[in-house]
């Protein structure tokens, strides 16, 4: 298959292929995207984020039936958290969007977290890449809002929706740091639920303590019933608008750039030194010696470094 | 690393419980398998399509509805038109076994009825996916 051809048709097993590719770390991959970088920038990518079950991916079908009525051409990539001990993982948001699947204009990939080297956020832009050239108008990224890695996703993004749900109480204190620094619109799904009104008003009190220029407008959805996307959707075209008569939209481009620059070399470090220097073998043997008291943690330690020096 | 097989685990059919085919998706996860996981009542064509997107080694489908000699071949068979015929089908579910060489002539690799441990689907998935 000439997937370069095929993918600038819009072909959905090439613009699949390639996003294999790339995830998979294949140079030729990389070589193609390299190639059509230039082909890349066009689509709005939208992070969808929040606890899970908060209902996320019911929220992402909805939007991308909105758009696909206004004719627009959609990606939605869909992140799960990968079981650490085997690499496995059951990826099930698609579950929520099955009406999606055969609808011409849009293409969903679920994708797993691989491994603990944090990587995924370098499998998402470049899977964001593929889909922008496919051609897709607006891009969703749907990630549980958790962890670190969960941050690193959303800093692709253009808009980063964060999804509550009423009666969250104490979490909402936990997750008080993160969610001031990465949402920008939030929405309050399951607001058929009762304290929904309540949840609403301790996140706006957050809210008014946020020095941003930007404030979040907050939105009460009942996913399930298609109730409030308009004004979900809304929220997001605000501050869409918002960003592009500020010159935001450009900083917060670059701002990404940056990250996913770092987040590249990063990575490439890491493998490097994984690949040379010290692997799940001679981690878990020196373990072993260490709880068996023939060495100790800093002995190690040197020795990981003098192997990481040696190369 | 090695990369994961990745499966697309689907229920099609109009009965309504699921207990087999997540047993089965928890199973490969276990074996280091990426399951996507697409739910109830699926038809072939949105099986073939997530499949497609999904870009998957394998797709297994538990079957109950009694209806797999026209569910499963109509899968293969969509899988073929979109040029992808190399992705690994295989079925599950209760399937009696004079149907089975239908079902194998008809391009399902493997049928897996009840009772068959979930290490011999796995076996089969590692050892037969085109990769
Ligand atoms: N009561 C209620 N349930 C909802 C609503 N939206 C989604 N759900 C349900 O919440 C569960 C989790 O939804 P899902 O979209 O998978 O959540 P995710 O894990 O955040 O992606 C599902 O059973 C949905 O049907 C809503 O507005 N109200
Ligand atoms: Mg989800």
């Amino acid at each position: 298959m000439n997937i370069e051809a095929k993918l600038l048709e819009g072909n959905k097993r090439a613009v699949a292929r390639l996003i294999t590719l790339v995830e998979n770390k294949d140079e030729a991959a990389f070589e193609l995207l390299k190639k059509l970088h230039n082909k890349t920038g066009n689509a709005y990518v939208v992070g969808i984020t929040g606890p899970p079950g908060a209902g996320k991916s019911t929220l992402t079908d909805k939007l991308v039936k909105r758009l696909l009525d206004e004719g627009k051409k959609v990606g939605v990539i869909a992140v799960d958290p990968t079981s650490p001990f085997t690499g496995g993982a059951i990826l099930g948001d698609r579950v929520r969007m099955t009406g999606l699947s055969t609808h011409p204009n849009v293409f969903i990939r679920s994708m797993g977290a691989r491994g603990s080297l944090g990587g995924i956020s370098e499998g998402t832009s470049a899977a964001i890449k593929v889909l922008d050239i496919y051609g897709a108008d607006y891009i969703f990224v749907e990630t549980v809002g958790v962890g670190q890695s969960e941050i690193d996703i959303v800093k692709n993004c253009d808009t980063t929706v964060m999804v509550m749900v009423p009666g969250l109480g104490d979490d909402i204190q936990a997750i008080k740091a993160g969610i001031m620094e990465i949402g920008d619109v939030f929405a309050i799904n399951k607001a058929d639920r009762d304290g929904a009104k309540k949840t609403a008003r301790e996140i706006n009190a957050m809210l008014d303590y946020s020095s941003k220029d930007w404030r979040p407008p907050v939105k009460m959805t009942i996913a399930m019933n298609n109730d409030g996307i308009e004004e979900l959707f809304e929220g997001i075209s605000e501050h869409r608008n918002y960003m592009a008569s500020t010159g935001l939209f450009e900083t917060r481009r670059i701002n990404n750039t940056k990250n996913e620059i770092v987040e590249l070399v990063k990575h490439r470090v890491l493998e490097h030194l994984f690949d040379n220097a010290y692997n799940e073998q001679l981690i878990n043997s020196l373990s072993v010696n260490i709880v068996k008291r023939e060495t100790d943690p800093y002995t190690a330690c040197d020795e990981i470094m003098h192997n990481i020096k040696k190369n | 690393m090695d990369r994961p097989i990745r499966v697309l685990v689907a229920k099609p059919g109009l009965d309504g419980h699921d207990r087999g085919a997540k047993v089965v998706a928890r199973a490969l996860r276990d074996a280091g398998m990426e399951v996507i996981y697409t739910g109830l009542r699926q038809t072939p064509d949105q099986i073939v399509n997530a499949a497609i997107q999904e870009d998957v080694d394998c797709v297994a489908i538990s079957i109950l509805s009694g209806a797999h000699n026209t569910l499963l071949p109509k899968v293969v068979k969509l899988l073929a038109e979109q040029d992808a015929s190399d992705i690994l089908v295989v079925g599950g579910g209760v399937i009696p076994d004079e149907d089975i060489p239908f079902l194998k002539e008809n391009g399902i690799a493997e049928i897996f009825t009840p009772g068959t441990p979930t290490s011999v689907t796995i076996e089969f998935i590692k050892a037969n996916v085109n990769r």
